[in-house]
């Protein structure tokens, strides 16, 4: 039977090496980002121990970032929740896209893909999600990924409040960049289609438009209108391309 | 132990927004357009994310030559696009952007341009 010999050839253990593996560049992407993180936190009020929670149990860099940011500023604790949840709400996107893939899942499974879903796990799996073969072990090349990519950002974390703490002047050396050109090699690859392409560059110019909005809402403001603009081209680009051609 | 309320605070918000929907899973139908749509969203919510912390690295729009961000981001662009490495875009992209910073550090400590 070929189910058969497809459950031979891709064992849960094969599946979840193969993710650990393909995540393995957005890993080193994101290395200088926890150890910046970890870095900056001491300074901004955080202490040793709830730096490290932030990583284990929140585990969303973006808005960790901003959360160090506000709590530096003197932000009060409702207004960096509230923040948070509008920087995050982009994974409900995500989970959104893994929907049809989980629905035979089992509870556990689902709790373990939402908790450790990033941005990074989410753009390697979906390709493995995608893929026509009827593995039933995909979920665990999606464990693969996610746990590197987690013990990796709690390392990087640790590491920045202890080593980090030797380098002068961490801040400055910009580190963070690391995450604008590990997301930038993610971008780039969906460029291929017009609407695609136009989709991304609404995005990036209401972005900037809507940088001033409070509570970063210009993200979920240009990730709207960038999805629209997609769309939108997309529906123009099919019908006008059939009679002229 | 007020960080440690935020921590917890960050931790559940950050969870319910990943999980509630697979929660649902099993009773959620999405329509086709619903899915067509989903597609466009990875690439455009890291460009959202992605370019106001190339061009407005202060709050206030950079585009100058002088911006080692913007330097860096371009050569990443160029190298993916290029070998569709992604080891390779995001090492060269940063040694870009370094030499990019480091060089403009040196223009500025020269006398003859104040």
């Amino acid at each position: 039977m070929a189910t058969a010999s497809d459950l031979e050839m891709r064992s849960p253990r094969r599946e979840a090496l193969a993710g650990a593996r393909d995540i393995i560049p957005l890993v080193v992407g994101a290395i200088p980002f926890g150890i910046i993180f970890g870095t900056l936190a001491q300074g901004s009020g955080l202490s040793f121990g709830a730096t490290l929670g932030m990583s284990a149990f929140v585990f969303a860099g973006s808005s960790q970032f901003i959360a160090l940011g506000l709590l530096a500023a003197g932000s009060t604790l409702p207004l960096i929740v509230l923040t948070t949840v509008v920087v995050n709400l982009r994974h409900m996107l995500y989970a959104a896209s893994l929907l049809p893939y989980v629905q035979e899942a089992s509870q556990r499974w689902k709790a373990v893909i939402g908790f450790l879903l990033t941005d990074e796990t989410f753009v390697v799996t979906i390709r493995r999600y995608m893929q026509p073969d009827p593995s039933p072990h995909k979920h665990w090349y999606y464990l693969g990924a996610a746990v590197t990519m987690y013990g990796n950002w709690i390392l990087c974390t640790w590491l920045g409040l202890t080593v980090g703490q030797l380098i002068p002047n961490a801040a400055a050396w910009g580190l963070d960049f690391a995450m604008v050109a590990t997301f930038i090699g993610m971008i780039m690859p969906y460029a291929t289609t017009r609407p695609m392409v136009g989709a991304i560059a609404v995005a990036g110019l209401v972005a900037v438009l809507a940088n001033g909005l409070p509570h970063k809402l210009g993200l979920m403001v240009a990730a709207i209108a960038g999805v629209a603009a997609g769309f939108w081209l997309e529906t123009q680009l099919i019908p006008r391309s059939k009679p002229r051609e | 132990m007020t960080d440690w309320l935020l921590v917890a605070a960050m931790a559940l918000v950050t969870f319910s927004i990943r999980y509630v929907l697979l929660a649902f899973s099993g009773r959620i139908r999405l329509s086709p357009t619903l899915v067509r749509a989903l597609g466009y969203v990875p690439p455009v919510v890291l460009t959202a994310i992605v370019v106001p912390a190339v061009v407005l690295p202060a709050g206030d729009l950079w585009l100058g030559w002088q911006n080692a961000r913007l330097v860096g981001a371009i050569a990443s662009m160029v190298l993916a696009l290029w070998r569709k490495n992604l080891l390779l875009t995001i090492a060269g992209g940063m040694a870009v952007f370094w030499g990019w910073q480091w060089l403009m550090a040196w223009l500025v400590a020269q006398p003859f341009l104040g």
